[in-house]
């Protein structure tokens, strides 16, 4: 199942209720605000590392760039393009929206 | 929107005739909507109307026909607890003219 | 229907409180609409979204509609599978006895594991 994050783990709880939530084996992507999760040092680091171990952590590049980022984000996290966006929702059965 | 008057009480109503505020609604302005559908009024209609009533206040929405339809079986007996019952009553729909007599707004998922 | 007989399992997952955002009313209206397809529908209660079940909103004073009520019809819609997330209760001060509606409480990963389960999950 995909689960899509789209909020600043610093701004809103959305991440921490997904991870919660959210099934090992599944896919996390995040986009628009969300992709700040995956800055080096950032304060949702630890959770991402411990997500990282549980599930395919996905960030979405344009907004991963958009947001001057893009040398900053953590190993392990998979960068897709929104062609690559397409292929998980039509890959995974199911998709949640942590709106 | 248009504004109606029936017995000296003033009331607006929407585009399609149905009552605007639902609290401005009586009996009398029950009976003049009900003239606006050319719909006679029984004791059977009111039985309806008064139900619609009753289960608005309840749970602050107009009720799907089907759940209409099985709710009035449940307190009025299955003999009317059935659509062609409540057509007969109503033969635009139970939806359409028996919530706009009763002041409803059109029911939610109404088809 | 084209595909008359297929019956999917559809789960709505609020996570917003009532009145803040148009989001619990919305998908409220949702799920009304959705009982008229015979579907396999259940609602899920995370986060916020569990004050949406609070007892004893009185909505007078913010000149709002008070759609609380409204989950109280569900049953006779035939909508009888609600979901609520024992985290978000905990969290927030709750226990079942302050829902206005009977539920099943399970915690967050029995909670995700339906959601796994879903054809369709629609999210607010």
């Amino acid at each position: 199942m995909l689960h899509i994050v789209n909020k600043s783990p610093q701004d809103r709880n959305t991440l921490d209720s997904c991870l919660r939530v959210a099934q090992a084996g599944g896919t996390v992507l995040l986009i628009e605000d969300g992709v700040y999760a995956v800055v080096k040092g950032n304060a949702a680091e630890s959770k991402l590392k411990a997500a990282l171990g549980k599930f395919k952590v996905c960030a979405l590049a344009p907004d991963v760039d958009a947001r001057g980022i893009a040398d900053r984000v953590m190993d392990g996290v998979t960068l897709v393009d929104y062609a690559g966006f397409v292929d998980l929702v039509a890959e995974n059965k199911n998709c949640q929206s942590w709106l | 929107m248009a504004m109606c008057e029936v017995n000296g009480k003033t009331f607006e109503t929407d585009e399609e005739g149905y009552l605007a505020n639902i609290t401005d609604w009586n009996e009398d302005i029950g009976a003049y909507l009900a003239q606006t559908e050319n719909l006679p009024l029984t004791e059977q209609h009111w039985e309806v109307v008064n139900f619609l009533r009753e289960y608005y206040n309840e749970f602050q929405i107009a009720p799907a026909v089907r759940v209409l339809t099985k709710a009035i079986g449940k307190k009025l007996g299955p003999e009317k607890g059935n659509s062609q019952y409540l057509y007969e009553l109503f033969p635009y729909g139970p939806a359409k003219q028996a919530c706009k007599i009763a002041g409803l707004p059109k029911p939610t998922g109404c088809i | 229907m084209s595909e008359e007989g297929v019956v999917k399992k559809f789960m709505f997952v609020n996570r917003k409180a009532p009145y803040g955002t148009i989001y619990a009313l919305e998908s409220l209206e949702v799920v009304l609409i959705s009982a008229a397809f015979d579907q396999d529908v259940s609602l899920a209660f995370l986060d916020d979204g569990v004050f949406q079940l609070k007892k004893g909103q009185q909505t007078k004073g913010i000149e709002n509609k008070n759609f609380s009520p409204t989950y109280r019809a569900l049953d006779g819609y035939d909508i009888e599978k609600l979901y609520v997330e024992k985290e978000a209760l905990d969290a927030r001060g709750l226990t079942e006895d302050d829902l206005l509606v009977d539920v099943t409480v399970m915690s967050s990963a029995e909670l995700g594991k339906l959601m796994e389960e879903q054809d369709v999950v629609l999210s607010f």
